[in-house]
């Protein structure tokens, strides 16, 4: 892996470059036999739906001070194009520690990753920077603004690093915070805007570079309920557009809208199983209010 | 259904479909259709239990209808309904005795359970959130009652992960 910056790469999808040839194959081309049957609506056609993530024996154990603790111990779990997976899980069960790993913002301790189909687990900390720079987007519980920047500069500057031309920049950047509803606030600096303001622009950023994958922690862990739906609204258009998400999230309003739902506990995996469609009443609401007597 | 009638009927005296049909309005989308039937049934109860009486209001081209309203008795049965505090909601008891006593006999495993029961819950979730987003949002009662069985909702799923610390 190269540990220069990328110069003048194709933008924003041209080319996979720094990732190897086989993350040049067009999608939907890379099958894995082994993979389990997926019914999943919207991958349509016959070919198997391309693996973005997937995850073998995955292990990261800290240790400090002669103490030692398994934080993920043996993980197994893979993620398909255009696939919506929230991991829930109690606290301390492993779920913020995995999605760092499987960003590459934490080391693995042992087992492997492979990400587009290469293996990724043993880049440097500069080929996990250039890697997440083109195919990953992280939106964190505290939505981390630049905050000596304005939200333009935000949402443009991953695009930049990654080699676009400013006018490209500019031009998605408007394009997303159009989409998101905040083309208004461009100017501003981030501290100016309320909470759900600012995990709309974070999640512009994390959109910029139309990433492989977006990486979501808690995204709503900080919101209030009506900041909250409109978070919801986003990811669920994001997902229709195709976006692959893979989230922790302790807000089941959110996990409901995943294809799958992966609990975690005690850094292993106890349930993963795809959302199963519970049949609606006719009348609709009817199941919520129940009269006495 | 007692109560809701009751409260209907200190408003103005009614017959049985204009009791469904302001119960529909009332409650918007939230309510679950009324079934005529059980009306007319609770509302026969209720002038047994003498808190409301009714008559028979001669009508030309149809049948009778029976217009019911409200006795003194039933006044007051409806202000102490008002005045005392409700019941706090019930935890899922039915599906606690499950996981509590299953294993015991050897007929399931609690992690299993657990996980069916939280893609139960999230698939309730979800129709919850899709219901959210179809109904009418000047619809004031059913925006409500759905966010309120969101944060039920999601008050079981913690729970059930306390379970999940705790038992397993």
């Amino acid at each position: 892996m190269s540990r220069s910056a990328p110069k003048g790469l194709p933008w924003p999808r041209g080319g996979r470059g720094g990732l190897g040839e086989k993350a040049a194959l067009p999608r939907g081309v890379r099958g894995d036999g082994s993979r389990r049957e997926k019914e999943q609506g919207g991958s349509g056609g016959d070919s198997p739906p391309e693996e973005i993530l997937r995850t073998s024996k995955l292990v990261k154990v800290y240790r400090a001070d002669g103490v030692t603790v398994e934080a993920i111990r043996g993980v197994d779990i893979e993620l398909s194009a255009g696939e919506f997976v929230a991991i829930m899980g109690p606290s301390g069960s492993g779920k913020s520690t995995l999605l760092h790993v499987l960003g590459g913002l934490e080391p693995a301790t042992g087992g492997e990753i492979w990400f587009l189909g290469q293996r990724v687990d043993g880049l440097s900390t500069a080929g996990w920077a250039i890697l997440r720079r083109r195919h990953v987007g992280f939106v964190f519980q505290f939505f981390n603004l630049l905050s000596n920047m304005t939200v333009a500069d935000n949402v443009e500057l991953p695009a930049l690093l990654a080699g676009a031309t400013p006018r490209q920049a500019r031009k998605r950047r408007e394009e997303l915070l159009a989409e998101l509803g905040i083309a208004g606030k461009a100017g501003a600096a981030p501290a100016r805007l309320s909470g759900g303001e600012q995990q709309r622009v974070a999640l512009a950023r994390a959109l910029a570079n139309e990433p492989s994958l977006l990486l979501a922690d808690e995204p709503t862990g900080n919101l209030d309920s009506s900041n909250t739906r409109d978070v919801l609204r986003l990811l669920r258009r994001a997902h229709a557009g195709g976006q692959a998400i893979l989230m922790v999230t302790h807000d089941a309003r959110v996990a409901s809208l995943a294809d799958r739902v992966i609990n975690l506990f005690d850094g292993m995996v106890a349930d993963d199983a795809r959302m199963v469609p519970i049949p609606r009443r006719v009348n609709g609401v009817g199941d919520i209010l129940e009269l006495k007597g | 259904m007692r109560q809701p009638l009751l409260a209907l009927l200190a408003k103005e005296p009614a017959h049985g479909y204009e009791l469904k049909l302001a119960l529909e309005q009332t409650f918007g989308q939230a309510y679950p259709s009324p079934n005529i039937g059980q009306i007319y049934v609770t509302l026969k109860r209720l002038e047994q239990d003498g808190l409301v009486r009714s008559e028979d209001v001669e009508q030309t081209t149809r049948p009778n209808k029976r217009v019911y309203e409200l006795t003194a008795a039933g006044h007051e049965a409806l202000r102490a309904w008002v005045g005392e505090p409700s019941d706090g909601p019930r935890i899922r008891d039915e599906f606690f005795i499950k996981l509590i006593l299953a294993p015991m006999a050897g007929l399931a495993d609690r992690m299993e359970l657990m996980s069916s029961q939280r893609r139960h819950y999230l698939g309730i979730m979800r129709n919850l959130i899709e219901l959210q987003a179809e109904i009418d949002p000047a619809d004031t009662a059913a925006r409500l009652l759905i966010e309120g069985a969101v944060l039920h909702l999601q008050a079981d799923l913690d729970w059930l992960e306390r379970c999940q610390e705790e038992l397993v």
